[in-house]
């Protein structure tokens, strides 16, 4: 086993307000930050809040998260007991409702109901909440913000949503006071303003090629939709500018860091070393990498490959010896074949735990916590799947480190 | 119900999926099979980071279709330069020169209206489609890497959408005829490409039943991405049981060595991954009334166009 890194995921957590992970889609972040908060409950004796975005079924369900809605649920920790640990904190669930986020934001933020009604009814919202400049990315940090200032909890961990770019929630709040404040949003809706937001349009020199344009490709009367309907925005615009300014703020705060989640595959470790970059570039705190899903250890034994060979080169001999124990051994040539199996299986997965292990070694740059977690072979279903990932997040001899040349019995069993 | 093996006989084949399945390599694979098959194939990024036409380790290419590999050609994606050649070819607006600075104001919009980035690249895909239809571009079968499974429906859905959004205006004139290529089922087909593991499943059973109900365009089949062989029979399962024993195992060790547990360990591992796996598996084929085609999980070491070799074979094979 490698030594012990300089520092662990439970240290970490435990002296932060906010962790934020993050990763490509596929590598199992939600399960793991999830597992991180059970964990951090019980064993750190804290209040925590774990904040889910689109949870598989079983997960929700382990969280006792069946319905959506803003709401936070207490998720029992009895189930930790079977562990030997006795739960010292307590666990709250949360799951986001990007729609009902948005709703209650323009609600705040709009300067009279009538305004505010008038934004909920328009039939561009619903496309501009779902879809437009990362909006699912900025409404998980406001809420975040807002679960963070009711100061209720003492440590929110948050999963953040699937984007095809990881940076993309990062400069989520930015973008979002930019569209606001943005000169381009004023400039847009002017010949609108001007003639008092209906009836016929007066159109500056500067927009003029802008409006001919669009006008060829979509329609005046779409444009013009569009043009009101970014004026009754624009009235939500010094509160809601406040509000981006606060959530990048909480970001950068020293209270809050960053946990990148990966696989040992090349597309979403490309991915997630970008990211720590990026992280790194704009002033984030990274700190954690998580390696999720990898291999056991001892795939790459010396040992093994060799007595895998010797399965596959001498099955027969091997299967005579193992004849005379009877039983479902009686039969020689069945049991050669199942041993050349055994030898073909071994090296198959060999390879695969190599390149893994190759990847691992290329990784540069390492954040203080490195930990990785096994490829368990059974889905999580409930609090104690949950917890069984936690304790190898929160291991300290499950750190990452060159791969080892023992036996299996270091290495977890993974249908423990 | 489409049927699988004559997906090739089509002309127009998007391929969506979640996050992390390998839906660019299925999608490069299927070109390379079909290229392989003596057609002339058009590869088409449309959501990637550039990197699909490293699957056949050719560097990145444009807008502008370029030979990758015999037989494929690629273009990536890009909505300006879509919007530019729509303006020059279709609407015939002489300003080509003058879109420059006003393309972060037309990205404004498009951002926030509906379907305008989506018809930008469906249009382009359709309006290749349509001049090979008539003899003017070389493609037998145009392939699309296209959106993942959240996004694909509004994308694929984009002419429609527009067609009831704007009521008049040169687009809507556009859309007509992109929505009936769309929905012929002798052109276009829409494959998810899924692994058998929770999410993805629950997706692709998800986005089925969501295009069936929303989409025009005719759902070809699902593509299932790294399956697990399975080791035993059942009854070689049992002898593998007794070979697990104390005895036994002390046997194997003198005969093969300390290393025995560790290839008894890692094939104890191989059967429950298979295991869990083939539930995910099984509720693909009851949930999911389409073609399952199946890509073995690959234990290889190394990316690129060996990789996409292997699983265009795969789906040969598949396919008949």
């Amino acid at each position: 086993m490698s030594a012990p890194a300089s520092g662990s995921l439970e240290a970490l957590l435990a002296s932060r307000e906010v962790v934020v992970f993050c990763g490509s889609g596929g590598v199992g972040k939600t399960s793991v930050a999830a597992a991180s908060a059970v964990t951090a409950a019980a064993r750190l004796g804290a209040k925590v809040l774990v904040l889910t975005i689109d949870p598989a079924r079983r997960l929700a369900d382990a969280l006792g998260l069946e319905s959506v809605g803003n709401v936070e649920r207490r998720v029992p920790l009895d189930a930790y007991s079977g562990l030997g640990v006795q739960p010292r904190g307590e666990l709250y669930a949360a799951m986001l409702d990007t729609k009902r986020s948005w709703d209650e934001l323009v609600l705040r933020h709009a300067p009279d109901e009538a305004t505010a009604y008038r934004i909920l009814d328009n039939r561009l919202y619903h496309n501009l909440t779902s879809r437009f400049v990362q909006s699912h990315d900025y409404i998980a940090m406001e809420r975040l913000y807002e679960l963070h200032a009711s100061g209720v909890y003492d440590l929110i961990v948050v999963d953040t949503p699937p984007t095809r770019n990881a940076i993309d929630f990062l400069e989520a709040p930015a973008r979002m006071s930019e569209f606001f404040g943005g000169r381009l949003l004023r400039w847009l809706t002017m010949p609108y303003r001007v003639s008092g937001g209906r009836g016929a349009r007066m159109i500056n020199v500067a927009s003029r090629p802008f409006y001919n344009l669009a006008d060829r490709v979509l329609g005046s009367q779409f444009l013009q939709d569009i043009a009101e309907f970014f004026l009754n925005f624009q009235s939500m615009y010094p509160g809601f500018v406040e509000r981006a300014n606060a959530v990048e703020a909480l970001l950068h705060d020293r209270r809050t860091t960053f946990a990148v989640v990966t696989t040992l595959e090349g597309a979403p470790l490309r991915e997630a070393e970008t990211f720590c970059e990026e992280l790194r570039a704009r002033n984030f705190h990274l700190g954690a990498l998580v390696l999720n899903k990898t291999l056991p250890d001892y795939l790459l034994s010396v040992d093994g490959d060799r007595a895998a060979t010797t399965l596959e080169q001498e099955s027969e001999t091997l299967a005579d010896d193992l004849s005379s124990l009877g039983g479902a051994l009686t039969d020689a040539t069945r049991t050669a074949r199942v041993l050349r199996t055994l030898g073909d299986s071994f090296h198959d997965y060999e390879v695969v735990a190599r390149r893994e292990a190759e990847l691992r070694a290329e990784l540069a740059r390492l954040p203080d916590v490195v930990v990785r977690v096994p490829n368990f072979d059974t889905d999580i279903t409930d609090v104690a799947g949950l917890a069984r990932v936690g304790e190898c997040l929160f291991a300290h001899d499950a750190v990452a480190g060159a791969p080892s040349d023992t036996g299996p019995t270091d290495t977890l069993d993974p249908a423990l | 119900m489409g049927s699988a093996p004559d997906l090739l006989d089509r002309r127009l084949l998007f391929f969506t999926g979640k996050g992390g399945v390998g839906k660019s390599t299925v999608t490069a694979a299927t070109a390379l099979l079909a290229a392989e098959r003596g057609q002339q194939v058009l590869l088409v990024e449309v959501d990637g980071k550039g990197n699909l036409t490293a699957l056949f380790e050719h560097p990145p290419v444009g807008f502008e279709p370029r030979p990758i590999h015999p037989g494929i050609s690629a273009m990536q994606m890009s909505t300006e330069a879509s919007l530019r050649e729509y303006l020059r070819v279709q609407a015939r607006v002489p300003v080509v020169g003058r879109i420059g600075p006003l393309a972060r104001a037309f990205d404004f919009v498009a951002n926030a209206a509906p379907g305008v980035k989506e018809i930008l690249t469906v249009g382009k895909v359709c309006w290749e489609l349509r001049e090979a239809l008539q003899g003017r571009a070389p493609w037998d079968l145009i392939v699309v890497d296209a959106a993942a499974t959240g996004h694909v429906v509004s994308q694929l859905d984009a002419p429609r959408a527009i067609q009831e959004l704007v009521q008049v205006g040169p687009i809507r004139q556009q859309t007509d005829w992109m929505v009936e290529l769309l929905a012929d089922p002798a052109l276009t087909a829409l494959n998810v490409v899924t692994a058998p593991e929770e999410m993805p499943v629950n997706e692709t059973i998800e986005l089925v039943a969501r295009a069936r109900e929303e989409l025009a365009v005719p759902l070809g089949a699902v593509i299932v991405n790294r399956v697990l062989p399975e080791l035993f029979t059942h009854a070689d399962e049992e002898a593998f049981d007794a070979m697990r024993a104390p005895d036994a195992v002390a046997r194997l060790e003198r005969g093969s060595g300390p290393g025995a547990v560790a290839v008894l360990d890692a094939a104890k591992l191989a059967v429950s991954l298979r295991r869990s796996r083939s539930a995910y598996l099984g509720r693909l084929r009851d949930e999911v009334d389409l073609d399952l085609l199946l890509v073995p999980y690959l234990f290889v070491r190394d990316h690129g166009l060996r990789v996409t070799h292997m699983v265009a074979d795969a789906l040969g094979q598949e396919l008949g």
